[in-house]
């Protein structure tokens, strides 16, 4: 038997070729595998085309799984925090799961497709935990990553592109829903979620119509400012949205090394992803006793005063002096809301909602660095969190 | 409508039967359900051909712990209580051990076996202290009892003087046959002693860690065998009686299909029949993997519970051999007068290795390792008159059988023992009047032991102590509420010991008083 | 009659290293070296032509990187460059791929699972977990726990400390990490055979133990915690083989003042008044020492080098106890060019990685057997390189040197010795399954050389050639290392310490038992320690 080797280098998103047409920067990363671009144009432009037109974003590295069999919802259930059993067909849920401890494992959304079947979407991949997780039930879990690639559209005028591409009853569709639409002729999922705490949309479909899909599409947007968006200025978007990230706002807690390096989802604020009313879940105790007992670290979103962006800093609870009380976990100008903001990872009892903070911010002015304390205060909301998001129907641009 | 019981104990095997009897000397309602017609689990005697009955599994009494006894002020009447062992060579060159002392070998391993003796009984005593404790929980905020615990543990160690403390941390991890290579000369001396150090477990003399095991063995008696009248029922149908003395219901026939939980904690037990028991709290003297995995449920766990549980090593090795036979066989060498004794054949400890080494492929051993009994010679209860028992337990007989096991590969495998011990017993073949072989599977089936292994998980190190039968779940208690676990599967282990039970129903009343 | 304030015994990586820091403390140094050459098994011997042979070790990682720099080994010649992947060929013509590159190496492991090739990060990150905790205890004199001691009590205190900051869970993982079989640690990881197989050959290198015997998945570490410039588990090539790395230590010990003498075996490690007065060479020369460190195995220090009568019953039994036990063999051979693979794709990166050749958990565990039964392996396993792919400093332009290291090899067939006979038929073995992938493999040996245990021993002395100077089981590690109660370096008689592998942490070219050891006796001399602290890596 001869064996082909696997593929030395990365893969290429069935959305690649047109991606290189436009693309003028050659920046790509890896992300899974994948050649993802940092931007193609200008990662300010791309920023506020998301902001104020539309953005659309390459999510094909995401991992995909379809999960099947009559023990499918029992085994969600379990395996999430939060009760798979209120999300209908036809609705989506962001959820963590967490391991024995508490501690988060991962996050992603969990697309309810109809009575029995699912698909699970996340940032890392999972197959041997869920196999783990599955044993003693029936359910089938299949890797489908490489078969099906997804387009975000995110952004004011995502509904008016969508409806331009001619999918009927798409106005209809809530945020975290999702349905089937008729394209050119075959099916096409569109859920009502995203990354960027705006308005927008997560296209799925089978890698042999990536580009009919992409091509129409821009087609469809070309009058309504659809524009090709990055990681870069994704990630704007994420911070002000106030979404965690893996490896930002928290590790996988199977690949931490450290004792205490993993947060659980009290830690990370999404309390309101847990409910404590399900008889069994994993991490159930080990939360229970974190709730009782008190959370060592708590997730913030801090406005901070001034202007300069707080890349990797120190929060401190005092500004002189002090031992730290944690940092800063993702930093930035927003634009849009024209505040310095940031997510950062503080001791408890610090960080309550109104908390005044110190942190400790080192920039550099042509060549120069310096440094300043700023003073920053807990915010409860995103710091982006436009009323069109919820709104159903949409309006149109 | 069901009755409620305080607890109800999964399973009258002899921890069950222990468990449930102190739990009712402390005024617990209890209700005891066993699968099978018979208490005892698998320390039973059955009627294996007509007329003739033997001890299931394991026939001789070696482990059983004082402290249980007195606990329950038991009265085991024993056939004998004084069994020696004989490693049978050819020619009718026999080593004979009874305690501290050795024959059939020469002057330098008759001495250096005494010291042996007494530095492992002292070992195993040390052990023993330990078995009849509840492991400590090892945590940084582990509870003062816990660290009082350890702190106990270390102080008994070191008690033991430097030296003997330095070989007692040396030998724990180490393989009995580097050992025994370096002490004796006399191959049947090594080849008896390394058969008793892997009995029932998938090791060889080889394997790291066998020191510990033959400790184990030791940690009861002192491995002084002795052989209870009327075979095993003996033992577990006196813990019946004290069971049934201090209250508790036994029901037999009743196997259990599923513990009922509900909001993440026990309500009670329903049977094969569909009955329910109600209950808040469960006992199960089941094996942790079937109680996890079969009665508890996967979709009542947490995944890296689950994950761990499934880990557990509980793959038998050892089979079991009843021979009815019309008269005693011929041992060369042997006195009529000595078959009260324990035959074991294992002639060195590269035969035991060797016979290791196919249980590792899937494979019966080629030329088995054996260990013999004659329990008609003591108790003319088990057979008709003038009529003779032969009860063996033989190793290595995997439970994942490669070729898988059948009539056909259980009649091989036998036709294998019957030839190995036919080098020794010349006329045993034509004295066979009837026979049964129980394999792993069989004794998973017919004794409800997952793999059908003795120990209800491998014994080991790395599922000893701390991490029996996993690292969290070490004291008893399983994560649903009202659920804890009294069998082998739990510390110390298996053997007929009741530790495990009286540990249980300790830590059980200890948990209640606290709360 | 001559004399030193330290004697140092055999010229090894860890002889040299303790003498290096010695000297470098202003103590008056003789390194006595019973060969002609330095190094020990930590050697390059030109034995064919202008090949240079990495003969006994052929590969570098444990080396710690804070007695590298320390003793500015990079100024005296030594160059580390690191290779990635490999591969483990299978019957049926497929392989199993290793490759450095993380998602390369996913998607060769869910060629064969998906489970598993996940699986592979939360084993990874396990594993990493107990490195990191073993790593903490590599520049450490482990505690005696039978000891009362303040000092001893203090380190027992750390040891505790750091094992309670893992967690509940951790903990009990720990434990049976440390007491597990390198077969079960990957069962609870992996379902594809071979994978297993390429992982389980980590847990048993130069061990006389199988896989399946418990205590083999701490050997695991042995072969994971160590770097190359902070890639923990990365593996490299010292530039100009492994005497390499002997060179540089042994020009950092002279640069410090040392003297080193080669063909000057020792006879007897000498006695006087209950403390230690010198050696005797084998010259008959005396040469006077107040401390003599040995760098041999305990087995050779104490029951060849030195008077029974000096020695305590206990300790003398305990030593002829100590378990050193030859598992593994080396073939080494001269290549008039570079051997092809056809199983593996042309231009594949694995072709310049190590290969290995056995594809299953069986045959892993039944080349065990064949050494319980007192012969080598047939089906062996061999973990074979090409170091003059990444080093072409050690062959002539487009020749090549292939060292094969062989598991299992015994010190003695069926208890007698090697003929000469069954060492060539040795050779045939491993050249055989070799051959088996590469057709023309054969033609291309232009000299080889066959290495069982007794030949390593009777070339470089350690007993049964074993390449730890000790098996690495439970009984034999941390304060049990290498005789309960002397686990500090220091000998049973007044100014001798012990300073090789045999030590706490064990082997490997580490070089920190030897610097471990200068520590104790620095201490000892009430001379400032300046041996170096582990980097730490919180």
């Amino acid at each position: 038997m001869t064996v082909t080797e696997v593929d030395l280098g990365r893969y290429q998103s069935p959305f690649y070729p047109r991606q290189a047409e436009i693309d003028r920067l050659n920046r790509w990363h890896e992300w899974k595998g994948y050649s993802s671009a940092d931007g193609f144009y200008d990662t300010t432009l791309e920023y506020f085309a998301t902001r104020n037109s539309a953005g659309a974003f390459d999510i094909t590295p995401m991992t995909k799984y379809r999960i099947t069999g009559p023990d499918a919802l029992d085994f969600l259930d379990r395996l999430v925090t939060r009760n798979m059993r209120k999300i209908k067909p036809g609705r989506v849920a962001y959820a963590v799961w967490c391991d024995d401890g508490g501690h988060v494992i991962d996050d992603g959304t969990i697309f309810h497709l109809q009575e029995g079947e699912y698909r699970l979407c996340s940032q890392e991949r999972h197959m041997a935990w869920f196999k783990a997780a599955a044993i003693g039930m029936d359910v089938t879990i299949v890797d489908e990553t490489e078969e099906i690639c997804g387009l975000a559209l995110q952004g004011p005028t995502s509904f008016s592109i969508l409806n331009e591409l001619g999918l009927s009853g798409i106005d209809q569709l809530r945020p975290f829903g999702l349905a089937n639409y008729d394209f050119n002729g075959t099916d096409i999922m569109v859920s009502r979620t995203g990354f960027t705490g705006d308005l927008g949309y997560e296209l799925w479909i089978t890698n042999d119509r990536a580009i009919e899909l992409w091509d129409a599409l821009f087609e469809a947007g070309k009058h309504f400012g659809i524009m090709a968006m990055g990681t870069a200025a994704l990630e704007h978007a994420r911070i002000e949205a106030g979404f965690l990230a893996p490896f930002e706002e928290f590790l996988p807690a199977h690949t931490t090394v450290r004792t205490g390096r993993a947060r659980s989802p009290l830690e990370l604020g999404l309390e309101w992803l847990v409910d404590f009313s399900k008889p069994c879940f994993n991490g159930r105790r080990a939360l229970l006793d974190e709730k009782k007992n008190g959370s060592t670290w708590r997730l913030v979103k801090l406005d901070i005063e001034g202007n300069k962006e707080a890349h990797q800093a120190f929060i401190f609870p005092k500004k002189n002096g002090g031992k730290e009380c944690g940092f800063v976990t993702s930093a930035m100008w927003s634009p849009v809301c024209k505040q310095n903001i940031a997510l950062g990872t503080v001791r408890t009892p610090h960080g309550n909602v109104g908390d005044k903070l110190w942190v400790e911010i080192y920039y550099q002015r042509e060549m120069h660095w310096s440094r300043v304390m700023a003073e920053a205060t807990v915010v409860d909301k995103p710091f982006w969190d436009p009323p069109r998001k919820r709104s159903t129907p949409p309006e149109p641009y | 409508m069901s009755e409620r019981y305080d607890a109800i104990v999964i399973g009258a095997g002899h921890n069950g039967l222990v468990c449930a009897s102190l739990l009712g000397k402390a005024g617990k309602k209890l209700l005891v359900l066993e699968a099978n017609d018979q208490v005892g689990g698998a320390a039973v005697t059955r009627e294996f051909a007509e007329g003739y009955s033997s001890s299931a599994c394991a026939h001789l009494l070696y482990q059983l712990q004082p402290q249980v006894e007195k606990d329950l002020g038991l009265k085991i009447k024993l056939a004998a209580d004084d069994i020696g062992t004989l490693s049978l060579g050819t020619g009718g060159e026999h080593v004979r051990i009874n305690g501290d002392t050795v024959s059939g070998v020469s002057e330098d391993d008759a001495t250096s076996y005494r010291e042996f003796y007494k530095r492992m009984t002292r070992f195993s005593d040390l052990l023993r202290t330990y078995f009849n404790r509840t492991p400590a929980r090892l945590a940084k905020d582990a509870s003062k009892a816990d660290m009082l615990n350890l702190a106990q543990l270390g102080f008994d160690v070191r008690r033991l003087g430097r030296t003997e403390m330095q070989e007692f941390l040396r030998l724990i991890g180490m393989n009995i046959r580097d050992e025994l290579v370096e002490r004796f000369d006399s191959s049947l001396l090594r080849g008896a002693l390394s058969l008793d150090a892997v009995l029932g477990t998938h090791l060889g003399p080889r394997s790291p860690n066998t020191i510990l095991t033959y400790l184990y063995r030791l940690a009861g008696q002192h491995g002084k065998l002795s052989q209870p009248a009327g075979g095993m029922s003996m033992v577990t149908d006196a813990l019946a009686q004290s069971a049934r003395g201090n209250g508790a219901v036994i029901r037999t026939g009743m196997a259990a299909k599923r513990i009922v939980i509900d909001a993440g904690r026990v309500r009670g037990v329903e049977t094969q029949g569909g009955e329910i028991f109600e209950s808040n709290m469960v006992v199960s003297n089941a094996d942790p993997v079937s109680t996890m995995m079969c009665l508890v449920g996967t979709k009542n766990l947490e995944t890296g519970f689950t994950r761990r549980v499934s880990h557990i090593r509980m793959r038998g090795n050892a089979a079991k051999l009843h021979l009815a036979l019309d008269g005693l066989p011929t041992i060369d060498g042997v006195h009529k007068r000595e078959f009260g004794e324990r035959f074991v054949i294992a002639p060195d400890e590269v035969y035991v290795e060797r016979a290791f080494n196919h249980a590792k492929y899937g494979e019966t051993s080629e030329k088995p390792a054996i260990e013999i009994s004659f329990p008609t010679f003591r108790d003319t209860s088990l057979a008709p008159a003038g009529k003779h028992v032969l009860s063996a337990i033989v190793q290595y007989a995997p439970w994942e059988l490669r070729a898988g096991w059948s009539d056909e590969t259980r009649d091989a495998f036998q036709q294998v023992v019957v030839d190995t011990m036919t080098d020794y017993m010349p006329d045993l073949a034509g004295r066979i009047t009837a026979s049964e072989l129980l394999t792993p599977a069989d004794i998973e089936k017919q004794f409800h032991i997952n793999g059908g292994h003795w120990h209800h998980g491998e014994l080991a190190l790395d599922q000893f102590l701390f991490t029996r039968p996993i690292g969290g779940s070490q004291q008893y208690r399983m994560p649903i509420d009202g659920l804890w676990l009294c069998g082998a599967g739990a510390h110390p282990g298996g053997g007929v010991s009741g530790a495990p039970g009286r540990n249980a129903a300790r830590a059980i009343l200890k948990q209640e008083k606290s709360a | 009659m001559k004399s030193y304030d330290a004697i140092v015994v055999g010229a090894g990586h860890n002889g040299l290293t303790n003498a290096a820091y010695l000297a470098k403390s202003g103590l008056n140094v003789l390194c006595v070296e019973k060969n002609d050459y330095i190094g020990g098994a930590t050697v390059s011997r030109n034995l064919y032509k202008d090949w240079f042979y990495s003969n006994c070790s052929y590969v570098c990682s444990l080396l710690r990187p804070e007695i590298y720099r320390d003793l500015e080994l990079s100024r005296h010649g030594l160059q580390v460059t690191p290779y990635g992947g490999g591969a483990v060929f299978m019957e049926n013509g497929d392989f199993l791929g290793s490759y450095a590159d993380h998602e390369v190496h996913y998607r060769e492991y869910a060629r064969f699972s998906k489970a598993d090739a996940d699986a592979y990060e939360r084993y990874s990150a396990d594993v990493m977990r107990q490195c990191k905790f073993i790593r903490e205890f590599l520049l450490r004199t482990p505690p005696d726990p039978a000891s009362f001691k303040p000092k001893d009590l203090k380190e027992l205190a750390y040891l505790g400390a750091k094992f309670v900051e893992m967690g509940e869970e951790r903990m009990y993982d720990t434990i049976r990490f440390w007491t597990q079989s390198v077969a079960e640690y990957l069962d609870e990881y992996f379902e594809t055979d071979v994978i297993k197989a390429a992982l389980s050959g980590s847990g048993i290198i130069g061990t006389a133990l199988g896989i399946h015997s418990p205590g083999t998945a701490y050997v695991l570490l042995h072969h994971y915690m160590g770097e190359v410039d902070g890639n923990i588990g990365a593996w490299g090539y010292a530039r100009g083989g492994t005497g390499a790395v002997a060179e540089a230590l042994s020009k950092s010990f002279q640069s410090y003042g040392g003297e080193l003498r080669t063909v000057s075996g020792v006879e007897q490690i000498l006695v006087k008044n209950g403390k230690t007065a010198g050696v005797a060479l084998s010259t008959g020369e005396e040469i006077s020492a107040p401390i003599v460190v040995s760098a041999m195995d305990v087995k050779n220090t104490f029951l060849k080098c030195m008077d029974k009568n000096d020695l305590d019953e206990t300790f003398y039994n305990r030593v002829k106890n100590f378990k050193i036990r030859g598992s593994s063999g080396k073939v080494n051979i001269a290549l008039d060019g570079r051997p092809s693979f056809p199983a593996l794709p042309k231009g594949s990166p694995l072709l310049d990685g190590d290969m290995h050749f056995i594809d299953s958990m069986e045959r892993m565990e039944r080349a065990y057997d064949d050494w319980k039964d007192g012969t080598w392996s047939k089906d062996p396993y061999i973990d074979m390189v090409l170091p003059t792919v990444t080093d072409p400093t050690m062959a002539p332009p487009g020749k090549h040197f292939m060292s094969c290291f062989v598991q299992y090899c015994p010190a003695k067939i069926e208890g007698r010795d090697w003929t000469e006979e069954e060492k060539e038929q040795f050779g045939e073995t491993v050249i055989d399954q070799i051959a088996q992938y590469s057709p023309d493999f054969k033609d291309l040996i232009l000299h080889m050389e066959v290495r069982t245990p007794s030949t390593i021993e009777d070339e470089i002395g350690i007993t049964e050639g074993n390449i730890f100077h000790g098996e690495l089981t439970m009984d034999q590690l941390l304060f049990n290392r290498p005789i309960p109660g002397y686990a500090q370096y220091r000998g049973p008689v007044g100014g001798l310490y012990m300073c090789g592998s045999s030590n706490h942490p064990g082997g490997g070219i580490m070089a920190a038992p030897g610097c471990n050891a200068a520590r104790e006796i620095l201490t000892d001399l009430k001379r400032p320690d300046i041996t170096p602290v582990n980097f730490g890596d919180d």
